[in-house]
């Protein structure tokens, strides 16, 4: 078997490639390294001898997001059921349900992104790299889960290309490829992105009263209309507002409502609608404990990131009773470190090794501006209820200067201590 | 109390939610063309909050007291109440700003000579710079007082300064990019602008002139305008 293997393998390296096709390496070499380790391995000293190489590292995260989609699925699932009003479903239809909506978004992005690798690898003659699993395995997780599908496909292939490839692939983008993606999303199709997450599959009753999903009704698409008109009766679907969106947009009265609808626990387990796999905090630390276990995480992004969240969180709760108070000022801090996307962005999409600064240092204040921006957008902006994604996006906008001048004072420290 | 509180949301407006090179694309030429190494981008930068901080002011004295309709009139008395002058408005803050700019250009040389020839060509089209005209105008528009001008101006600049350093050190980063051919220098410089502009959208939306009021009513209509508005201007 590897026998063979070895044999395509070796044709795709010769320099004229068998049927006359282009020679296709970048793409054997992947599935290769994919599959076995790479072939290539540092010949002279100093060696490090270690398990972990590119590959290894990006499934890692990968792995600490299991749980995230677990729990994603499951959560889609309760929420599917509870919007046609069925009280208690079994796990495996909940389950079931769920993945009915997960996976399509998990196969899409891998699929159209990983062509977008692909074709990008084969014609620059870089090597395919597994950034891509990761970029496509956070998109679904940052996207409602109800998000059409040829938009995530738009939007994965935007963060894809404009936000990684033209800067020469992996390793060398400004911006988090995922997050990009989810950026553009946003601002060119917000109606499906924002505010109320959750919009359930059409059922319709019909004449009989019962309900019965769209697409398994005898009524063609064009006709839905008349067949209201007849007596039958569309659904609008459930909408439900985020945890946030409840907070921010009902006035003064949103945080009493936010309380009666959700508990701490409930914030804290996931138990709230949202994108996909912000939801639960108990699994995001999860995954936040697998990448700072094996390093592929840094700790001081994420500690500082929650810091300064607490911190600016803690300033505004403080000052809710004055004057220029809005509302959403009384959150309390942690709930506001437990809603939303800051959990899952503080872990998974800060710690972006690529787009965030480099050094220690820079990697504290990078946090916590982090934190502090997106407790600020939340509270002081009407525009967005969340604050993570353009938080981090704009941070990594100025990681580079924050390194910049982590590294000139040390310069100036070292050259002041020299002399 | 009150005017230090909207002197200090006008700022933060200005530097942020409407930063003058992010939200209005204005200073592009010498923002995409300096913005190679941080240290001249830095020297750049200053000149242009230093140049804009002081034509804003002076600008506006001008067009007070000599261009708007009937300016005239604490000098010529009531008879220059028909005389308008603003026709005269660009030529006029033209003339100040390239002055301000030789002023500059005179100042760096002496002060630090290899910022001077860093800058080369690029410090005397200050002069040129579309943020520091575009700078005066908006405060005629706007119908700012003498306070709110200055403010304006400064911060603006400071903006401005803010995104030409964080471009400059994404610039020295790419450096080390294999980037695709076609798009090296102003390609790439291009497109990352694009995608700073949507870092800075975080801010889009704030309104801190007035307070409390709606909140979350017109959002959607918010994000669609701002959103199809700059991406357009980002994509292209």
């Amino acid at each position: 078997m590897w026998k063979l293997w070895e044999s395509i393998l070796q044709l795709a390296h010769k320099e004229k490639s068998p049927f006359g096709l282009p020679p296709n390496r970048a793409l054997m070499d992947a599935t290769d390294t994919f599959l076995r380790k790479p072939a290539i391995v540092t010949k002279r000293k100093p060696h490090v001898r270690d398990a972990t190489d590119l590959k290894r590292f990006m499934f890692t995260v990968v792995v600490a997001l299991l749980p995230c989609y677990v729990w994603s699925v499951y959560n889609t699932g309760r929420a599917a059921y509870a919007s046609i009003g069925i009280a208690d479903p079994t796990l495996v239809q909940v389950m079931l349900e769920g993945a009915a909506y997960i996976v399509p978004l998990l196969v899409i992005t891998y699929a159209i992104g990983g062509a977008w690798e692909g074709l990008f690898a084969q014609l620059r003659g870089h090597e395919v790299s597994e950034g891509f699993l990761v970029t496509g395995a956070l998109l679904p997780l940052i996207v409602p889960a109800t998000l059409p599908w040829w938009q995530l496909a738009i939007g994965i292939s935007f963060g894809v290309v404009i936000g990684k490839e033209v800067f020469g692939g992996v390793g060398m983008n400004i911006l988090n490829p995922a997050l990009t993606a989810r950026a553009f999303l946003f601002f060119a199709y917000p109606a499906q992105i924002s505010g109320d997450v959750w919009v359930a599959k059409p059922y319709v009753k019909d004449a009989a009263g019962a309900l019965v999903p769209y697409w398994q009704s005898t009524i063609p698409a064009d006709t839905i209309n008349s067949f209201i008109a007849q007596g039958g009766q569309a659904l609008d679907g459930y909408t439900g507002a985020t945890a946030l969106a409840v907070a921010a947009q009902e006035g003064p009265g949103g945080l009493e409502k936010l309380d009666s609808l959700y508990s701490v626990a409930e914030m804290f387990w996931g138990l709230i609608p949202g994108s996909a796999g912000e939801t639960s905090v108990a699994c995001i630390l999860f995954g936040a404990l697998v990448l700072v276990l094996t390093g592929v995480g840094s700790w001081r992004t994420m500690v500082s990131v929650f810091a300064g969240g607490f911190a600016m969180a803690g300033v505004f709760y403080l000052a809710k009773d004055s004057g220029a108070a809005i509302p959403m000022w009384g959150l309390e801090p942690h709930k506001h470190l437990l809603l939303g996307g800051f959990a899952f962005g503080a872990v998974f999409m800060a710690t972006d090794p690529v787009s965030s600064p480099f050094h220690k240092t820079s990697k504290l204040i990078y946090g916590f501006l982090i934190g502090a921006l997106c407790i600020i957008i939340r509270t002081v902006n009407p525009a967005y209820p969340e604050g993570m994604m353009l938080a981090i996006l704009f941070m990594n906008v100025f990681a580079p200067l924050i390194d910049h001048y982590v590294v000139q004072a040390a310069i100036k420290r070292r050259a002041a201590h020299a002399r | 109390m009150e005017i230090v509180e909207r002197l200090l949301s006008l700022a933060t407006t200005s530097i942020f939610i409407e930063n003058i090179l992010l939200a209005n694309f204005l200073g592009m030429c010498s923002f995409l063309a300096v913005s190679k190494r941080v240290d001249t981008a830095m020297g750049l930068g200053i000149a242009v909050v230093f140049v804009l901080g002081i034509t804003g002011p002076v600008n506006w004295l001008i067009n007070e007291f000599l261009l708007a309709p009937g300016a005239l009139q604490w000098a010529l008395g009531d008879e220059a109440k028909n005389i308008d002058l603003s026709f005269l408005r660009f030529i006029c803050f033209i003339a100040v700003i390239a002055a301000l700019v030789q002023l500059v250009e005179m100042i760096i040389e002496k002060i630090s000579p290899s910022l001077y020839n860093a800058l080369g060509i690029f410090l005397p089209l200050i002069a040129v710079n579309c943020a520091i005209l575009g700078g005066s105008l908006f405060i005629v528009e706007r119908e700012y007082d003498f306070a709110e001008a200055t403010v304006f101006s400064v911060s603006s600049g400071v903006g401005w300064w803010l995104a030409i350093i964080a471009m400059a050190a994404i610039r020295e980063k790419l450096t080390y990019s294999h980037l695709p051919k076609g798009l090296e220098g102003l390609g790439i410089t291009m497109i990352t602008t694009g995608l700073m502009a949507m870092g800075f959208m975080c801010f889009a939306g704030i309104n801190l002139k007035d307070e409390g009021g709606d909140e979350g009513g017109d959002k959607a209509a918010l994000v669609e305008t701002t959103a199809d508005g700059r991406l357009a201007e980002a994509t292209q």
